[in-house]
């Protein structure tokens, strides 16, 4: 939508509010130009000549050469091993600064630490003492924790230091040593840990054990989203449609429900529609389809059935009417679909009935949901011609947006009438000079002009 | 090459060298020539440690990138794989071993998993039947990436996601570990701040940590003075909305990582003297981006409207060195113009650089251009930038936020990307205290028939992190919380800023906003605001050992470390770096975070993983 620059100036004024303006624009634009004349004319004084010292090599994809993702390339070609350019890291650090290195500082004691290893692991250790061994990555046997209450305590002690990689490793064990039904159990009065837990299986991918973990949870909403979830791993489009219908019963809140419905239903039409695609229809000999309609949005699809079945009766399950109803579609949504795919089709006839409705007296006007500036927006980007735009344009009631895109467009006649409307003659004096000499269009300006009739206001 | 690091108010070299020096023992421990095989992404963070030089004076003959099948032949004694703890790559690694040829001269394997090593990707490679094959697993503790003087990062992408959808808190373990190392090196913080519950989590696990090590007192005087501990869903708001700042633009349109960018080539072309530009490259043009370039440490923190006005000023400059020698008439005269000239080069073509990427930016967001052009393409562009930028601004003001935008409506009409649709309709979520059930439903209709109903998942999980969600309580506070802490100011001025809010021409970042509150007034001033955001806000103190404790002078300023837990803006990190310059603040800032982003790759991080569409 182009907004005329009075226009704009009158909305920026009269709102409360501020936008990323360019106040100076002409200036700032300038500026930039400036800075380009200057660089491009020193560009031309000395030889390019990268100063060595100074400036890291770069080479023409930015990356500095002899940075690590750089020389993983050049290594891997055995052609170029000998020649790494020299590059000086030295820091200029003094190099007392940093004598240590990161982990020497949680380090503590090393040489307890040795010994600690050769330490016989089986030992008695207690869950606090184990805990702190498997920070410190040494080895330890979970092993020896045989009970219940062992196997808690030894959990809670790891969920007690925060350490995650802790907390899953206790985790792997208790889930090799129990049963379900305890784990989950012990789990739900320990979030931290569920929550690790459930991390754990969605990385692991152990779809059925999580499902059960849910479901034992009673987190059934989550349940039903990560079984509807698996649909996307289904590429045969039958079998995706018979899982989708067998989770349309699954405990979605209400309006998820109504959404995983529409899927299922999206894609049995979709499954239909892709059968009919036979070579005998002139239509697709015509347009010849560029990919498959399964699996793609409703919006899409319904584009596809205005473009290939526009004209069936409502019957059918590839009638737009017909896909717009199941689907309760907006009013919007659907005009600016079928809109789109007839005026690709140059069907201009189909895009005028579209607009056009009758009154009781039997009188047609037009009428639209959106507004006439997007529907003469989207006709222009399908190339309609100036007849059929200069007839949305005509309907723009704003005035300024109107002369606006009837000049964005070229409906001379649209501009003219408005002018006339206006009773501007110093606009439609100007305008004469923006039409063709000797054209129709000038013409009517002189007529207009020249017409008594009219009583300009200037 | 890391000298930009130094130049700060913090000496970040000292953790870089550190890290370095830790990266070196490792190195030695695998005696004998070597072959690093690198997760990929692992090698821009890496770069900001360690150039190839280091590795090759330990003996690295060999680099190659992890990748299935049999590993590439190398004459070596050790094999090295850097990786980051994931399951997927444990498989890639076992398979690399098994296809090794085992009567062909044995080779040591060795695992470095960086940040942490993982039990339970060790507990897949023994699954694997590899685990025996491994002489060392060891873990580099790169938790803090230094990224510029007074920028470090941890570069963990799913923090945000794992803290706040998932509810694990491994990230945080780390991100308290990674602040205990800050406190080896830099001294002990004694005053923390915190606001959310992942803040206080993390003060929780560093003060319980600090009790572990009681024995070894720390004796290096403090560096810095306070940490403010920040969640990111404390101010959900910020993100969402489109930066104003030059890099925050470049971070939007073209993304940075690691602090590289790439951008379209076509403007880089250098025309020599009569050469035609025929070969334009097709590459993309990468550069990289740091206070290290004197010229971008200038302009990147500015409001873009007045990036243009800095660049002509610095051309004049250039200029007017360039031209000194026709002045230049003795020998002593042309020889110290000489001296100069590498300098004036690098500016030059550092001047060259950033005139390309404003004219690049400028052709997106400059609604005007098209009066100038006859191209298409760019007034779409611009257009949408403006509009998109209009309805940005209505909603961080609180017009209209509790009924169905026709913007976005029109977005998702037109097929707009989904990632935009859904910063929209999250902001005018945040900006309403939640949606009216009924536009909260439509949008989610529409979102759903146009781009496809499995992404159900995403808008799932948008609500839970509560970046999206219905209205529960009919009171709105946002009105309350954005008048109190000034959150929208009228005359933001762009080109000579007197307040933060220039980084968002209009909108000051509330996280800022409670930073700038906490220097001063304080933030008992704010108490009722503080209540309507989420988690609890507190003080906690360290004991320091006598003798550490700070004789200030008269007129020094004081320094605070901001943790952004769960990521932070490029145009945040601008507000702060504005304070610190200002005069009377009396502070100077020091941003971490667990990861820099923006709306898009935030979002993008929150969306059902797109991998789970390959079995």
């Amino acid at each position: 939508m182009m907004k005329s620059k009075a226009d704009e100036e009158d909305y920026w004024n009269s709102s409360k509010f501020k936008a990323f303006t360019f106040d100076d624009e002409d200036d700032e634009f300038t500026k930039l130009k400036e800075s380009r004349q200057a660089v491009n004319s020193i560009c031309g004084l000395v030889e390019e000549e990268e100063d060595e010292d100074e400036v890291e090599k770069v080479s023409w994809s930015g990356e500095p050469v002899g940075s690590i993702s750089w020389s993983v390339r050049e290594t891997a070609s055995s052609l170029r091993e000998q020649s790494f350019p020299k590059i000086d890291t030295t820091p200029s650090l003094p190099k007392n600064s940093s004598g240590y290195s990161l982990s020497s500082l949680f380090k503590g004691k090393e040489g307890e630490r040795e010994m600690m290893d050769c330490a016989d692991y089986v030992s008695d250790w207690s869950p606090e003492e184990t805990v702190h061994r498997m920070q410190q990555g040494k080895a330890v046997s979970l092993e020896k924790f045989r009970s219940l209450q062992e196997k808690l305590l030894l959990l809670d002690e790891a969920v007690g230091v925060h350490d995650g990689n802790v907390i899953t490793a206790v985790l792997i064990y208790l889930k090799k040593s129990l049963s379900k039904e305890v784990l989950f159990r012990e789990l739900e009065s320990r979030q931290t840990a569920l929550r690790h837990f459930i991390h754990y299986l969605t990385e692991s991918k152990e779809q059925r054990l999580l499902l059960e973990l849910y479901r034992a949870l009673g987190r059934t909403e989550d349940e039903a989203l990560l079984q509807y979830k698996e649909h996307l791993r289904i590429t045969d489009e039958n079998k995706r449609r018979d899982f989708l219908k067998s989770c349309v019963s699954l405990p979605f809140s209400p309006e998820d429900a109504g959404h995983v419905q529409d899927h299922y239903t999206l894609l049995e039409r979709q499954i239909i529609i892709e059968a009919e695609t036979g070579g005998k229809v002139e239509i697709f000999q015509k347009f010849p389809r560029r990919a498959s309609i399964l699996n793609m949005p409703l919006i899409t699809t319904l584009y596809y059935c205005c473009f290939y079945h526009y004209a069936e009766t409502e019957g059918t399950y590839s009638s737009p009417a017909n896909i717009r109803q199941t689907f309760r579609i907006a009013e919007k949504q659907y005009f600016v679909t079928a809109l789109a795919a007839r005026a690709k089709l140059k069907a201009w006839h189909d895009v005028d009935a579209l607009f056009t409705s009758r009154n009781w007296l039997g009188f047609t006007r037009k009428k639209s949901p959106l507004s006439f500036s997007r529907v003469a927006d989207i006709l222009s980007k399908n190339n309609a011609p100036v007849q059929v735009l200069q007839e949305y344009v005509g309907l723009v009631d704003d005035v300024e947006l109107r002369v606006a895109l009837a000049q964005k467009y070229k409906c001379h006649f649209i501009v003219i009438s408005t002018y006339r409307d206006l009773k501007d003659r110093q606009l439609l004096l100007g305008y004469r000079g923006k039409v063709e000499r000797g054209s129709e269009e000038e013409r009517k300006i002189d007529e207009l002009l020249s017409n008594p009739q009219i009583r300009w206001k200037n | 090459m890391a000298a930009h690091l130094s130049y700060g108010r913090v000496n970040l070299n000292i953790l870089r060298e550190a890290a370095r020096k830790e990266l070196r023992e490792f190195l030695d421990k695998c005696a004998g020539s070597k072959a690093i095989v690198w997760d990929e992404y692992l090698t821009g963070p890496f770069g900001l440690i360690a150039q190839y030089s280091l590795l090759k004076e330990h003996e690295v003959e060999k680099m190659f990138t992890l990748k299935g099948g049999r590993l590439p032949a190398a004459d070596v004694k050790n094999i090295i794989f850097f990786v980051r703890p994931r399951l997927e790559l444990m498989d890639i690694i076992a398979e690399n071993v098994f296809s090794e040829d085992k009567m062909h001269s044995p080779r040591d394997f060795h695992i470095l998993f960086v940040p942490r090593r993982s039990m339970l990707c060790e507990q897949r490679l023994k699954e694997q039947g590899v685990l025996g094959s491994f002489t060392n697993i060891d873990e580099y503790i790169l938790d803090l990436i230094p990224y510029d003087g007074d920028l470090l990062s941890m570069e963990s992408e799913s923090a945000f996601r794992e803290c706040y959808l998932e509810n694990d808190q491994t990230s945080l373990y780390h991100t308290a570990k990674g602040l205990m190392t800050l406190q080896a090196l830099y001294g002990t913080i004694p005053q923390i701040y915190g606001k959310g519950e992942c803040a206080r989590h993390v003060a929780n696990m560093m003060l319980r940590m600090k009790r572990e090590f009681a024995g070894s007192q720390n004796q290096i005087l403090p560096v810095f003075d306070t940490l403010l501990l920040l969640d990111r869903n404390v101010d959900l708001l910020t993100p969402l909305a489109t930066q104003l700042t030059y890099e925050g633009l470049i971070d939007e349109i073209y993304g940075i990582t690691n602090g590289y960018v790439k951008l379209p080539p076509e403007k880089f072309a250098q025309k020599k003297q009569g050469e035609t530009g025929k070969d334009l490259p097709t590459e993309p043009k990468k550069l990289q981006l740091n206070s290290a370039e004197e010229l971008y440490a200038e302009i990147r923190d500015k409001n873009f409207n007045a990036v243009g006005a800095a660049l002509s000023k610095k051309a004049k400059i250039i200029s007017a060195a360039f031209e000194e020698r026709h002045n230049a008439k003795t020998v002593g005269e042309i020889k110290q113009f000489v001296s100069q000239l590498p300098h004036m080069q690098a500016a030059r073509s550092s001047l060259a650089n950033h005139t390309s990427i404003a004219e690049l930016i400028k052709d997106i967001t400059s609604l005007l251009y098209y009066n100038k052009t006859s191209c298409n393409s760019l007034v779409s562009a611009s257009e949408a930038f403006f509009d998109n930028l209009t309805v940005e601004q209505e909603f961080m003001t609180g017009v209209d936020t509790d009924k169905v935008n026709t913007y976005i409506e029109d977005c998702i009409a037109q097929k707009d990307p989904l990632i935009k649709i859904l910063r929209l309709v999250c902001m005018q979520s945040v900006c309403n205290n939640g949606l009216k059930q009924k536009v909260l439903d439509y949008y989610k209709r529409e979102i759903l028939q146009t781009y496809g109903y499995e992404h159900m998942l995403t808008l799932n999980n948008l609500e839970k992190t509560g970046l999206l969600k219905p209205q529960t309580s009919s009171r709105n506070n946002y009105p309350t919380i954005r008048k109190t802490l000034k959150l929208w100011m009228e005359d933001a001025n762009e080109q000579n800023p007197n307040d933060i809010s220039y980084v968002y021409s209009g909108y000051a970042p509330l996280s800022i906003r409670l930073t700038q509150v906490l220097a001063r007034p304080g933030w008992r001033s704010i108490e009722e605001v503080l209540k309507m955001l989420p988690g609890p806000h507190f003080e906690e103190r360290q004991q320091l050992p006598a003798g550490l404790h700070k004789k200030r002078q008269q007129g020094e300023n004081r320094t605070t470390l901001v943790f952004f837990l769960g990521g932070v803006t490029y145009a945040e990190i601008a507000a702060l770096r504005f304070l610190s310059q200002m005069e009377d603040s009396g502070m100077e800032y020091i941003i971490a975070t667990t990861k820099l982003i923006n709306g898009t790759s935030w979002i993008k991080s929150l969306m059902d993983r797109p991998e789970s569409q390959s079995p």
